[in-house]
Parts: C-alpha cells; sequence; structure tokens
C-alpha cells in the first residue's frame, strides 16, 4: 500500500494558465464521493479568484462540487503558519514556538534561511499527502491532491529543495524528514504536468523542464497545451489564398451581397493571412512538443471568462492525467 | 506569504519636476520621450511572469542605443529569454556588446543576464579579507543561499543595478525584474535586509561569536534548544559562522541596497509595468501600480503587451458572424469570404475581451497612461522585431490596426 496519496503536481511558464488548468484537474480528480485537496503556494490567491470565492485562509475549505459529485477544498499554503503549525505538530513546541516568533525567528526562517521558505511549502503537502482518516491501516483524508505549484524556472529547484536541506543538515529530524519528501517527490504516487501555450519560449521552457526534472529523477506527467486556437480555414481557402485566387478584390463583392462594407475586404484578407501564420507557428510548435516524448493533451482557448462550467468542460479534457498515477 | 505592511521609505523626498511623462492629461506616452531624456538613466520593467517584460526592456534599450545613447539592459530572468530575443547564445554576469544595431547615431548597446552567484561571489570577494572571503565562500549556508534559494536573486539585481550604475560607462540601464510575486521583492530587498540585520535574531546568533555572554537569556536559551532540536546541532554551528563571517559584510550591503533603493526612487528613474490584456496579469498590474505609488517610486506608464487589436470598429464580431452564416453552403468563394468572416469574427471577440479589460483598467487608475503594443503573429526573438516593438512604444509609429 502508497505510503501517500497520488500527487499532481501542475507547473507552467507564467501565463500559460497553470492555476486554471490545476483548478481543472483538480475537478477531474473529484469522481463520486472522492475529496481533492487542491494548494497554492504563491500567495497569488488564484484559486479563490477562479473559483470566486473570498480569499482563502491557512485552512482547508470546500470551494466546489464536481459534475460527478466529488468534492474540491482548497489550501493557501502560507510558509509562515506552516512553520508555525510545523513545529507544535511535531516538537510541540508551544512556548519556545512563540518565543522563536519573538525573536524574529519566523521571519527570518521565512525570508531569508536557504530554502526554508520551500521546505516548509513542500511539507505541509506531504503532510496532507499522508494524512489519514484513523489509524495506518485507514483510508487517506484526501483521495488526490493538486499543486497549482511555482513555474517551470523553479519548479525543480522547488521539489527538489529536500535535497539541499539534507545536505545541509547532517543529522537530526530535518535530516530525515527531507528525505522522506524527497522519496515522496520521486514515488510512483507523484506526477508532475508542464502547461505550456504554443510559442516558442513556453515550449523551450517546457522542454527545459522535462530536462531537469527527469534528471532530478522526479517523474513527469502531461503535457498540457494550453490555449490552443482552432483552425477556422479549411485547405482549399488556405490554398487559394496562398495562390492568390481569394483576393480582396473576390471577396468585396461577396461581402456586399450580405449587407457588409466591400471596403472591408483587404482587412479580411490580411485576417485570413494573418491566421495562416498563427496556425502555421501552432503547428511547428505542436511537432516540437510531440518530439519529447510525453504525453500531451489540448485545451482550447475559451472566447468567454473562465467560470466554473469552463472549468468543468476542461476538466473532462483533462482526464488522461488522472491516470498518471495508477 | 504574509501581507507585510508597506514600509515607508525612511526619506520620502517629494517628485516636485516630474517629467512629462509621469502623471496624466498630458498627452499619450510616447517612449521617445522618455528615452531622448537624457535625464532618464534607469528604466525597470517590472510586472508578472510570462508578460513580455524582458521584450519590453530589450526593445527599449536597442530603440534608446539606435537613438545615440549608450545603454545597457540588465536582465535577472534565469530563462535567457532576452538572450533569444537578442540573437545571443550566451549571456554571462558581463555586460556583452549586442551586435547588429545601429550606431550611425552614436549610440551602443550592450546586454548582460545576471549571474546571482557571481555576483554574491564577487561582493564578498571584494569586500572581505582573502581568508575571510575563503572561509565565507566555502560555508555550506553560504554555497547554498548564493546559487540556489528564492530571494537572493532580488537582492542581487539590486547590487548589480547599483555596480552598473555606479560604472558610469552607460549614460541608460534598463531592467527587467525578477518574475511574478519575487518582483516585488525587488522593491523590498533593501528593506528586508535593513530589517533583518536589526533583528534581534541576528544579532542573538552573533552573541556568542563576540563574546560576553550577557544577551543569553532563557529566552535565547530555548531558541536555541529548539533550533538544535529541529536542525541538529551542526546546521546552527554552520550557520552562526556563516552569520558571524557574514557580519562585516552585512553593514555595506545595506548601505548600497538604501543606495540602490534612493536610486530607484529618484527622478533619473522611469518604472514601466508590464502586462498583457488577461485578467490575472491586469490584476497584477493594479497590485504593481499600487504598490510604486506607495513607495513613490516614479511610474511612467503601463504597457500592455500582445494587444489583438486596438481599433474594433471596423466591422463587429456579431456582424461578421451573422454574415459567415448566411453565407455557408453557397458558392465557393461565398464560403471561402465565410471563413474569413469567422477568424476575423473570433479577433473581434477577444479584441473585445481585451479592451473591456484595458478599459476597466483605465477606470481604476484614471491617473495612469496604459501603452498597447499589438501582437505580433510570430516570436519575437530578433532585432528587427524588436525594433516594431519600440516603434510600437512610441506614439507616432503606433499602427492603427493590429494583426490577429
Amino acid at each position: 500500500m502508497a505510503n501517500s496519496t497520488p500527487l499532481h503536481v501542475v507547473t507552467g511558464k507564467g501565463g500559460t494558465g497553470k492555476t486554471t488548468v490545476a483548478a481543472a484537474l483538480a475537478l477531474a480528480l473529484a469522481g463520486e464521493g472522492r475529496n481533492v485537496l487542491l494548494c497554492e503556494v504563491e500567495g497569488r490567491q488564484g484559486i479563490s479568484q477562479l473559483f470566486d470565492v473570498p480569499p482563502l485562509p491557512y485552512e482547508e475549505r470546500r470551494i466546489a462540487t464536481s459534475d460527478s459529485g466529488g468534492h474540491v477544498y482548497a489550501l493557501a499554503v502560507d510558509a509562515e503558519a506552516a512553520l508555525l503549525e510545523y513545529l507544535q505538530m511535531y516538537y510541540r513546541l508551544g512556548r519556545a514556538g512563540r518565543a522563536l516568533d519573538r525573536f524574529g525567528v519566523i521571519d527570518f526562517a521565512t525570508t531569508i534561511a536557504p530554502g526554508v521558505r520551500d521546505v516548509l511549502l513542500t511539507g505541509k503537502i506531504y503532510e496532507a499527502a499522508r494524512r489519514r482518516k484513523g489509524d495506518k491501516s485507514s483510508p487517506f483524508v484526501y483521495d488526490a491532491i493538486v499543486l497549482d505549484a511555482p513555474p517551470t524556472g523553479r519548479i525543480t529547484r522547488f521539489l527538489g529543495v529536500n535535497d539541499d536541506v539534507a545536505g545541509l543538515a547532517k543529522m537530526g529530524p530535518i535530516k530525515t524528514q527531507s528525505e522522506s519528501i524527497m522519496t515522496m517527490m520521486r514515488g510512483p504516487q507523484t506526477a508532475v504536468h508542464l502547461v505550456t501555450v504554443l510559442e516558442e519560449m513556453p515550449v523551450q521552457e517546457t522542454l527545459d523542464g522535462i530536462a531537469e526534472l527527469t534528471s532530478e529523477q522526479i517523474p513527469v506527467g502531461h503535457v498540457v497545451v494550453n490555449l490552443v486556437r482552432p483552425n477556422l480555414l479549411s485547405e482549399s481557402t488556405v490554398a487559394a489564398l496562398q495562390s492568390k485566387k481569394l483576393t480582396a478584390a473576390a471577396v468585396g463583392p461577396v461581402l456586399d451581397q450580405v449587407g457588409l462594407p466591400a471596403t472591408a475586404a483587404e482587412m479580411l484578407v490580411a485576417d485570413g493571412f494573418g491566421h495562416i501564420a498563427r496556425q502555421d507557428l501552432q503547428d511547428e510548435q505542436l511537432q516540437i512538443i510531440a518530439g519529447c516524448g510525453q504525453p500531451k493533451v489540448e485545451l482550447p482557448l475559451l472566447s468567454e471568462n473562465i467560470d466554473i462550467g469552463a472549468l468543468q468542460e476542461l476538466a473532462t479534457l483533462l482526464a488522461p492525467l488522472v491516470g498518471d498515477i495508477k | 506569504m504574509s501581507s507585510k505592511p508597506i514600509t515607508e521609505p525612511k526619506d520620502r523626498r517629494p517628485h516636485t519636476e516630474r517629467r512629462v511623462t509621469n502623471g496624466s492629461g498630458v498627452g499619450p506616452f510616447d517612449a521617445d520621450t522618455l528615452l531622448s531624456d537624457r535625464s532618464t538613466q534607469i528604466i525597470v520593467c517590472c510586472g508578472s511572469g510570462g508578460v513580455g517584460k524582458t521584450t519590453t526592456a530589450a526593445a527599449l534599450a536597442l530603440r534608446a542605443a539606435e537613438q545615440g545613447r549608450t545603454v545597457c539592459v540588465l536582465t535577472i530572468d534565469p530563462a535567457r529569454r532576452l538572450a533569444q530575443s537578442m540573437g545571443l547564445v550566451e549571456l554571462d554576469n558581463t555586460p556583452r556588446p549586442v551586435r547588429g544595431i545601429d550606431t550611425s547615431a552614436g549610440g551602443s548597446l550592450d546586454a548582460m543576464m545576471l549571474d546571482m552567484k557571481t555576483t554574491f561571489d564577487e561582493v564578498v570577494e571584494a569586500h572581505a579579507s582573502p581568508e575571510k572571503a575563503a572561509e565565507i565562500l566555502a560555508n555550506p549556508f553560504y554555497v547554498a543561499l548564493s546559487s540556489s534559494f528564492a530571494g537572493t536573486q532580488e537582492y542581487m539585481a539590486m547590487e548589480k543595478l547599483g555596480q552598473l550604475h555606479g560604472e558610469g560607462r552607460w549614460d541608460l540601464i534598463i531592467v527587467d525584474t525578477p518574475p511574478s510575486r519575487s518582483a516585488l521583492d525587488f522593491l523590498d530587498a533593501p528593506e528586508r535586509l535593513s530589517s533583518l540585520l536589526d533583528g534581534k535574531f541576528i544579532k542573538l546568533l552573533l552573541a556568542p561569536a563576540r563574546g560576553p555572554a550577557r544577551l543569553l537569556t532563557a529566552g535565547f536559551g530555548l531558541v536555541t534548544a529548539a533550533l538544535n532540536k529541529i536542525l541538529g546541532a551542526r546546521v546552527l554551528t554552520d550557520m552562526q559562522t556563516f552569520i558571524a563571517a557574514f557580519d562585516t559584510l552585512f553593514g555595506g550591503f545595506r548601505q548600497r541596497a538604501e543606495a540602490t533603493f534612493a536610486l530607484l526612487q529618484d527622478r533619473g528613474t522611469a518604472f514601466l509595468v508590464v502586462a498583457v490584456p488577461e485578467p490575472a496579469a491586469m490584476r497584477e498590474a493594479a497590485y504593481f501600480v499600487e504598490r510604486l505609488a506607495a513607495d513613490d517610486m516614479p511610474l511612467s506608464a503601463v504597457v500592455v503587451n500582445r494587444v489583438h487589436d486596438q481599433n474594433a470598429a471596423a466591422m463587429s464580431a456579431v456582424d461578421a458572424e451573422s454574415a459567415a452564416g448566411r453565407l455557408a453552403g453557397g458558392t465557393k468563394v461565398q464560403q471561402q469570404t465565410g471563413e474569413l468572416l469567422a477568424v476575423h469574427a473570433e479577433r473581434m471577440k477577444l479584441a473585445d475581451r481585451e479592451n473591456y479589460l484595458r478599459q476597466r483598467f483605465v477606470a481604476a487608475h484614471k491617473n495612469v497612461q496604459v501603452v498597447p503594443v499589438p501582437a505580433l503573429d510570430t516570436d519575437v526573438h530578433d532585432l528587427d522585431a524588436l525594433r516594431k516593438i519600440g516603434g510600437f512604444l512610441s506614439s507616432p509609429e503606433r499602427e492603427p490596426r493590429a494583426k490577429s
């Protein structure tokens, strides 16, 4: 039996929509009667904004019910609160914990001391992933955890921070726990999904991210290609534009027939060429992603703002990610 | 992240003289006015991740250089995006000349990417005796702090900016800040460093190294006992050695960080907040704008990158879509025109949503200039594309209409 519940880590370059994907994945995982915890660690309150609920405190609370009747809980992990909780939980340092705070240790530890912030954040995830309903043989409190993680450029360092700490602390409980966290991060119960859009730099960062994670032996799940814009032009239209058969002179009279200004014809032809260029760019990037050997899913660019309905729609498309952790 | 109260700068100097590009009601923002003003010495581009800060910084730097200024562009982003967009293969911690620029106006352009570990090492080596420097560089805490951990980047960015400015080789330095939340740390770095150094904890950690044990109160005993229990005794010793060794350096760090902070508030500095027309990025931009105002930092404009249309009047999405519907099933040219109308409708819908977001932002920040930069059909990764972006940032060349 596994030591921890499945952990889906969602990363991506800034602006690729990783919070949206993490939220939709949480809904996808929340099958009938299942409880899923969705965590954020960057203090952006992206989850509460997405689900249109008040800012999340450092507390697990239910924020949504999925189509199939499962529940999504959300938690904004805060490093300082996590440290105090940690001290209380593992060392029963009630008084000393407060003394630490008074001496500015908490502030020191969470703002500047090497890596402590990331250790606390990953430590909290570790705690939630191992939490059980009762004794050691009882089921986990959460059926899955989704982590809206730091961006691709920082993800390997973030997930691997406990390796550094295990190296710094030569002995003692911190070392032991750091090693256990790394075992979980590298184990079969973890999958890191990378969100990208079809542009050169995000795709390049995704490939770099996969290489880094792989070399740290952290399991990679899916590449989620987000904001894919549909192809609206048929092959014959593309050919007609490129061979200059479909010109403003040909389009103008048609516009006239439907009561639109024929003067807009040139703009429409230019729009057509812009569309072709963009689709070519998308196809080129899709090819590169296909070459990385990782499974991928595509999510369309939705023209309306993201609400819970849109998230459910994306959740359906994200179903293949659920199977990344058996 | 905890929400710390915004600390007011100690020496708050009101801006008595503002450039025309600051403030409101003085016509649209024009990058050329800002770049040609010789009193502009530093431009800081900040904003959340993935909004094109590096591109904006590089485009402005290139434009300024080609207009005759001696420019250095400093990028702090680990993704080497600037290198890519400037066609450079490798950027190291030293400013390197960018090839292929037009130097006929007498300007030049150097580019560098911050290597935080090297910058940190250099600071240590420059300010400590060789023996002490060796001791610090070998300390495991120093190695961790200087190479891999969040926060260090911002301190070193401030340090490097101060260094470049101090060298006096350039008359304009353009900085790209670290992405996302940590961009705020860029502003917080000096304040945090100061408060850390004034912190009781550091004093207590230093106390044993300094000898007299009068600071070793019962409380501190409890603290060290707790830390030893958690971290293991060796860690605390390493930390104490590190801090003791670093003590002499801290003062200098703090002084320079405070000097850089003052430099950022100076009239010679201009801030550009960069965003894209998406809800999350615009929210972050609003946060930056408010934060800069609170710290008395001179904001020039908000640059909104990747705007799909600035002139949505041409033909509405509804008109295009309904006409496309009527043309389906017609002759070949009618069907093809229908498809083009569908493409146009998609572009207009996106443009409408973006316009709405921008208008909301403008309504909430009436005194802030908002500069739209059209999305290009292809990625920006060469000097020509950067020149084009630079043109969009200068109002005379702003194109009436963007491509999708």
